[in-house]
């Protein structure tokens, strides 16, 4: 028996689908318009107004937003009610000089903790679940979506918030956790943990929801058969929410984007075209319902494929791919958005060579990091301590600019590639995207 | 009363320790003494070396990042007691040692301590009042 939270939206007609989103999204560009100049702008620009979208027919007349046109408007350039009636904030996963910040009334707070409540109860959620959360609290998404989530659904919350392994299982145990949300490489993490100290028999977990970075089928199955669990893939992103703008249902074959609130789009993005169903492309988004942050066409740099094929859980709202790669640069490790110009710019700022390389890589199922670096006369000295004093502070720089960890590797001079031809700056070995 | 070591910068790598004493040799690049200090993925090779502007010139030439250090010298007579002799007159002076290594040459009798100190000038001035004389770049090259 599939689990609803909202059955009459979940599984509506894609006639009623197409009404609410036309009928909102002629109020969200009403609103943009009156309300947030930088819109007005780019539709005048346009020569667009407001009475030329009539429906979801018209959206493609709309101007893309993207990450730097964000970057730009921070902190409230983009801002469509009074701060007063703001909340909360959010922002993008600690990438300093690209931090992004949304801001949210309670409306929209609630709406988001809708949608997570929605993931919960299709992964067979129910007020008499134990939901354990340990995505991060705070700034990250992850932690508050999630929670409140879990709290519209009625489940008893264990705001675990993450890291601290021993306690995160010494009450999984002792409150009988039987939801577990988390990134997809920490539930492995768990599951060894877990296996290591023979507590397999000890632990009730049903179900996991397991998002911010990307999986594999492997990985799943790995995780399912530890943990004797449904692993349950989620997806959202700060700028448009957080978790919960797609979630995946019984099925486990793509997330219904919540469509009620956000319209999804699939483009080339090359040309902005919009691309029909089934074809791979970028992914789009428009939020319908936000209030205080409401982004039009916001370009998401993530590749997938939409389908509106009917989905055996009776759900109707279109479904998304897994991420099968990115428009751009972007890494994401350990669920950190990573620019490789991030790294570029701190060792550029420590007097380093540009000439660099970045191995990513996923042992034992968690990410890792590795920035090698060419040795220069500047930096080196006969002495150890004083060579690995420059490592350590380079490893700081990298982490106050990334948020995660990096291990940095000395090579002799000369040894990178140099960048005539086009030099190979990433070298990603974790296969991630299956196509 | 000094005299040069050159430290090169190798990569924790198997076969970087190979490749460069290959490029010592096919130069005709005659060690003294070596030493190699090593922290999780590279390490630091000190050498003495009969030349030092040719050995400067070849390492440059076949892209290492090196360093020259003044560093001091000393003969030892080779009999019980003749290191620790000098180690007390450098720590009763608060001469602090980085790191130091040993050499023996075809000189019968004697052995060469290299040291690393901060302070080269003082470490000479205890020495000598001590009755010990660091040797200096002729000398060595000598050797």
């Amino acid at each position: 028996m599939e689990n609803y939270y909202q059955p009459e939206i979940e599984c509506a007609s894609r006639e009623q689908i197409r009404e609410w989103q036309s009928e909102r999204l002629v109020q969200q560009v009403q609103n943009v318009w009156d309300n947030v100049p930088y819109y007005r702008t780019r539709m005048e620009e346009m020569g667009l107004e407001p009475g030329d979208i009539k429906s979801v027919d018209d959206l493609h007349k709309l101007p893309f937003i993207t990450k730097d046109d964000l970057r730009d408007a921070y902190p409230y350039g983009l801002l469509a009610r009074p701060l007063d009636e703001c909340v909360r904030i959010q922002s993008t996963s600690g990438t300093t000089g690209r931090r992004v910040v949304a801001f949210y009334t309670q409306h929209d707070i609630d709406l988001w903790e809708d949608c997570c409540a929605r993931a919960i109860m299709a992964a067979g959620g129910t007020k008499d679940d134990v939901c354990h959360v340990c995505y991060g609290y705070g700034l990250f998404t992850g932690g508050p979506g999630l929670n409140g989530g879990s709290h519209k659904v009625g489940c008893l919350t264990l705001p675990m918030s993450s890291g601290n392994t021993e306690r995160q299982i010494q009450f999984m145990t002792d409150l009988g956790s039987t939801i577990l949300c988390c990134t997809p490489s920490y539930a492995a993490f768990l599951a060894e943990s877990i296996i290591e100290r023979g507590l397999q028999d000890e632990i009730k977990l049903k179900a996991g929801i397991f998002g911010a970075e990307a999986w594999t089928e492997e990985m799943r199955h790995d995780i399912e058969e530890k943990l004797g669990i449904k692993a349950y893939d989620i997806y959202g992103l700060t700028e448009i929410s957080g978790p919960g703008v797609s979630f995946e249902c019984s099925a486990q074959t793509g997330m219904h984007v919540n469509e009620d609130h956000f319209i999804a789009e699939v483009i080339n993005p090359k040309t902005g075209e919009v691309l029909p169903d089934g074809e791979k492309g970028e992914l789009v988004f428009t939020s319908i319902t936000k209030e205080a942050f409401p982004l039009i066409r916001y370009r998401t740099r993530d590749i997938c494929i939409l389908s509106r094929e009917k989905c055996s859980c009776g759900r109707t709202h279109v479904k998304m791919t897994k991420p099968l790669g990115r428009s751009d640069d972007m890494l994401i490790v350990k669920g950190v958005n990573v620019f490789p110009s991030q790294i570029e710019t701190v060792l550029m700022n420590k007097g380093y060579p540009a000439n660099y390389q970045i191995i990513v890589d996923r042992i034992n199922n968690s990410d890792t990091i590795e920035v090698q670096v060419e040795m220069t006369p500047e930096m080196f000295s006969d002495s150890l301590s004083a060579v690995s004093a420059k490592e350590k502070e380079l490893i700081d720089a990298l982490k106050a600019m990334l948020g995660i960890y990096a291990k940095v590797k000395l090579v002799n001079p000369k040894t990178i590639a140099r960048s005539e031809g086009k030099a190979v700056r990433v070298v990603d070995k974790r296969n991630l995207y299956q196509q | 009363m000094t005299v040069k070591q050159i430290s090169v910068f190798l990569e924790n790598k198997p076969g970087r320790l190979a490749e460069f004493s290959d490029v010592l040799s096919q130069n005709d690049i005659d060690l003294r003494a070596l030493s190699l200090a090593e922290a999780e993925d590279f390490g630091i090779v000190r050498i003495i070396v009969d030349d030092v502007y040719k050995t400067s010139t070849v390492l440059k030439d076949a892209n290492y990042v090196f360093s020259i250090t003044k560093v001091l010298a000393v003969a030892i007579p080779d009999e019980p007691g003749g290191l620790s002799k000098v180690i007390r007159v450098l720590g009763d002076n608060d001469v602090n040692v980085e790191y130091m290594y040993a050499f023996i040459t075809r000189k019968k009798g004697l052995a060469y301590m290299i040291f690393r100190v901060e302070d080269n000038q003082k470490a000479v001035h205890v020495l000598q009042q001590s009755g010990i004389r660091p040797i200096c770049q002729e000398e060595l090259e000598k050797l």
